[in-house]
């Protein structure tokens, strides 16, 4: 009864509310939330990649079947969405690795090589899509 | 008569064991991905014959398998994270941990028979 609790002003301001959209997450956190679903349809993506490497392998009649499929437009912009999708979880997992070697784990060089990674994801999926058109 | 219980101060200790694989398994498969880009550039399979030829080579199969094996093992742990952040309730994360699993290990069983199968 005697004492009010004396207010803090030196905090910011409670409740605090975090903007959860992921398109306004900071550059790590797009990276890090993209490693997951890459990585998720990758798993998807496995029994896919193992019966076309069959098919592949089998026979010349599948091995024609295939590369008609694959020059099909639809086709081959999901592969490339499939390419994308591996080349952003390869090098996000590089950054990962490094960061866990204490390599680059300061705020800046930790958001400059994010920024890399979301970088060389669309660029190595549109060097891919251009060898594949 | 009291009994020394000594309180377990660790988990079930796989965690450990699982985040390290899931790294050295990372690695296997971020050297085999360059290893086989080098390798298409370098014989450019344009036909079946070619392609066919490429994977008759012992040592593009046994590196094939090593990458299938790290991808399975990675895929394992990466999806066991995912099941365990996202689904609660106990029955049904231990039914598709399971289902998982069980079609993990037939997808290794596969790659071994597309790869010497022939």
């Amino acid at each position: 009864m005697s004492s009010a609790p004396t207010p803090r002003t030196s905090l910011s301001p409670r409740p605090k509310y975090y903007d959860l959209n992921l398109l306004n997450l900071p550059s790590a956190g797009k990276v890090s939330i993209l490693h997951r679903i890459s990585g998720a349809v990758l798993f998807l993506a496995i029994p896919i990649l193992l019966c076309i490497l069959q098919a592949s392998l089998t026979s010349e009649t599948d091995f024609a079947r295939l590369k008609a499929f694959f020059s099909m437009p639809l086709v081959k912009l999901a592969t490339i969405g499939l390419a994308y999708l591996y080349a952003h979880h390869f090098f996000a997992g590089i950054r990962y690795l490094l960061i866990d070697l204490h390599i680059g784990i300061a705020k800046e060089p930790s958001r400059t090589s994010a920024n890399i990674v979301l970088a060389l994801g669309v660029v190595s999926a549109l060097a891919f899509g251009a060898w594949l058109w | 008569m009291v009994s020394a219980y000594k309180k377990q101060s660790v988990g079930a200790s796989y965690g450990l064991s699982d985040w390290l694989m899931q790294r050295l398994t990372a690695v296997v498969l971020a050297l085999y991905t360059p290893f086989l880009v080098f390798c298409m550039v370098m014989h450019k399979p344009g036909t079946f014959h070619e392609w066919q030829g490429m994977f008759n080579s012992q040592a593009l199969r046994l590196a094939t398998i090593l990458f299938l094996s790290a991808l399975i093992w990675h895929a394992w742990i990466g999806i066991r994270d995912i099941v365990m952040d996202y689904l609660k309730p106990a029955s049904v994360r231990m039914t598709a941990l399971f289902l998982i699993g069980f079609f993990l290990i037939a997808c290794f069983a596969w790659s071994v028979a597309i790869l010497w199968g022939r």
